[in-house]
């Protein structure tokens, strides 16, 4: 009798492990930030690759954002696919002119002469109680201005995937990665942030979105840890003959705006759950898409659950407050289902 | 030579401090045992302590007054202590409760207390450009109170030091640039990460003196900060004082430390400044071996106090998250 192995891996080594093999495979690709070398980044994601690789190819830098995420895009213009980690994306202030000014416009106001292929590497999202500055989420932010495309992953599989496409691709990519599913043995452990992972190099789609879930009742549109969360209310809500529908965006630029509408097609009933602050961002414009391509088959107005428009607050009591979670999803869900 | 009170007054600092942080890091594992999660346990959230770099805080501070402004960075509490903060409300605040000095709204690296002036950031640099603020207030508003702003020797590579420095410069405003050398940024030496092997050097691109302490040495620090402090508050503009002092704990706690040598762990272990300074001050006769026992004890005595403070205060309310976005 064959026995069947399955090859587990967390999150974070599954990110390493990609960037390790579009190393091998492309000698152009290269890594820089800060702790990124003898540390493997502060979240793993670099991790075993300067043993692998050296300092050549994975630079440590200085506490120097606008030079070295400036240098990535130098050095992507001139022949490199560099990849450039911002610890976390809360210190994206220190350093925006280069991404939006730079990295986002260069390939349009060169128009199409210029291509700049780097990935922009950042950790998103609290719940630990690292307070204002260190716990955001603000990929909607980066989504709002053009030119750079945004990967959110929520799963190994997806991130090893979505890597490699990154690596690849032909524009600037922002791949943000939360904390909560890297699979970090010094965070609250999360069963899903381990998975099944190919050895070998795969891609996975930018701007495709994936059914984490099926279900004919509700529509639940998340990305990164509120998968996990909108899978777990998924599951409560089974118990009661609800059955929700969990959409995971994996990008939200470009957005899979017809995977959106189909699912709502089919349930009639939206949800939109997201750890980023609520107003202007991902969940309003996810609400849209539906409203522009399946107005007539919603059943209840659509409905969010964000992050409410307050700084991330330090103190517990005060941050679960704030925080989308199991219940509060299932609630929403059980509220636009019921009535 | 300071006077024999202002030693014991620098000593009585520097230990209070350390007392301070070597309370927190045991609390801060409480609840974190046996497998660590950083979520868990009453301090929730990075702790990044200060255990080395006392002589910096008590050396500077001890020439300011409460309405002079202070910033300092994510490794803030040293700072805070010595430039008065209350110790109570400090603890409070880490507990993340109601009666800390943000509410529990702030943590530990967002400290920001009017009583003392004090602010502090936990992007790096980014503190500096506001010490320069308080400073041009102070001069529009024809007061002699100063500002200090603390880093570390990482932040010196940000752009907000560099422009910090010109325009503190370039308005001759009362600011003391403090940069704490202690060698490393998380796990980048300083010299993975600065061309030149001093940041005092630079001072003079900017057109303002700098002075480097070599040894962590409190009277030196105290000795180059009087001088800076005294400098600004005549209105004779800015000055950087650098101290190569010595980070003894992690980056922040839970860190395996690996990038670290066990000789360089070592040698900063054994060259405790506190240790180092007790011996010259029973050597001077300046005090005893009982007079040093007992600054322990009066500071163990404080920072419990304080530590029970912060666990018998309520959490704020779940809700008050939605308070104080505006004014
Ligand atoms: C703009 C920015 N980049 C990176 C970080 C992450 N970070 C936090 S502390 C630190 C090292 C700081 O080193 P240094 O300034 O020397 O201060 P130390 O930690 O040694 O006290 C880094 C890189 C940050 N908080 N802000």
């Amino acid at each position: 009798m064959a026995v069947e192995t399955r090859r587990l891996l967390t999150t974070s080594k599954a990110i390493s492990e990609a960037i390790a093999q579009e190393m091998e495979r492309d000698p152009r690709v290269f890594v820089m930030g800060e702790d990124v070398g003898v540390y493997g980044g502060i979240f793993g994601a670099t991790e075993g690759l300067l043993a692998k690789f050296g300092p050549e190819r994975i630079m440590d830098t200085p506490i120097s954002e606008t030079a070295f995420i400036g240098t990535a895009i130098g050095a992507a213009i001139s022949g490199m696919r560099p990849i450039a980690e911002l610890m976390f994306v809360d210190f994206f202030g220190v350093c925006m002119d280069q991404i939006y000014n730079h990295m986002a416009k260069i390939h349009y106001e060169s128009g199409g002469n210029v291509t700049v292929p780097m990935v922009l590497t950042t950790a998103i999202g609290g719940g630990y109680g690292d307070a204002a500055q260190h716990s955001q989420t603000l990929y909607g932010l980066f989504a709002h201005l053009p030119g750079m495309k945004i990967v959110v992953p929520s799963t190994p599989y997806d991130a090893k995937g979505l890597m490699i496409s990154a690596i690849r691709d032909d524009n600037p990519v922002v791949y943000f990665f939360h904390k909560g599913i890297m699979g970090l043995g010094w965070m609250t452990p999360n069963p899903r942030a381990t998975g099944e992972v190919p050895e070998e190099p795969y891609t996975v789609p930018i701007g495709k979105a994936d059914v984490k879930r099926a279900g004919g009742d509700v529509t639940i549109v998340t990305v990164s840890l509120m998968v996990h969360r909108a899978l777990d209310a998924a599951e409560d809500l089974a118990t009661e003959g609800i059955e929700a529908e969990v959409l995971d965006l994996r990008s939200l630029v470009p957005l899979d705006r017809e995977a959106i509408v189909e699912s709502v097609r089919k349930t009639h009933r939206l949800l939109v759950v997201d750890e980023d602050y609520g107003s202007f961002g991902m969940s309003g414009e996810v609400i849209t898409t539906a409203i522009e391509g399946a107005f007539d088959h919603l059943d209840a107005p659509p409905a969010r659950l964000a992050y409410p428009d307050v700084p991330v607050p330090y103190s517990r009591p005060m941050e679960q407050f704030c925080l989308p979670d199991r219940e509060k999803i299932a609630a929403a869900a059980r509220q636009l289902v019921k009535g | 030579m300071p006077s024999n009170e202002t030693l014991r007054a620098l000593h009585h600092q520097m230990v209070r401090i350390r007392v301070f942080e070597e309370t927190l890091q045991k609390i801060y594992f409480e609840g974190k045992t046996p497998a660590f999660d950083i979520a868990a346990g009453p301090v929730p959230g990075e702790m990044h302590l200060a255990a080395g770099q006392e002589p910096v805080a008590a050396g500077v501070c001890a020439h300011l007054r409460p309405t002079d402004a202070v910033t300092a960075t994510h490794r803030p509490h040293h700072v805070a202590l010595a430039h008065g903060m209350d110790m109570q409300r400090l603890a409070a605040e880490i507990f993340g409760k109601e009666t800390g000095l943000g509410h529990g709204k702030g943590g530990h690296m967002h400290l920001f207390d009017p009583a003392t002036n004090f602010g502090c950031s936990g992007i790096i640099a980014e503190g500096m450009p506001t010490a320069v603020g308080h400073a041009l207030a102070f001069k529009k508003l024809g007061r002699d109170d100063i500002a200090v702003s603390f880093f570390g020797e990482g932040a010196a590579n940000q752009g907000a030091f560099h422009e910090s420095l010109n325009l503190a410069a370039l308005w001759k405003l009362g600011v003391v640039f403090v940069c704490e050398d202690n060698a490393w940024a998380i796990s980048v030496p300083k010299d993975k990460a600065t061309a030149i092997a001093n940041n005092s050097d630079r001072a003079s691109a900017y057109g303002m003196p700098g002075v480097l302490i070599p040894d962590n040495d409190p009277v030196a620090v105290y000795e180059a900060a009087g001088e800076a402090v005294a400098r600004a508050r005549r209105g004779g503009g800015p000055s950087l004082i650098e101290i190569k002092t010595d980070r003894l704990l992690g980056h922040f706690e839970g860190d395996p430390q690996l990038y670290r040598t066990k000789a360089e762990m070592e040698t900063v272990t054994q060259r405790d400044a506190i240790r180092r300074f007790e011996r010259q001050l029973i050597e001077s006769g300046a005090m005893t071996q009982p007079d040093l026992d007992q600054v322990w004890e009066a500071a163990r005595a404080e920072v419990a106090e304080a530590v029970e403070f912060a666990r018998s205060s309520p959490y704020p309310a779940p809700e008050a998250a939605l308070l104080h976005v505006f004014a």
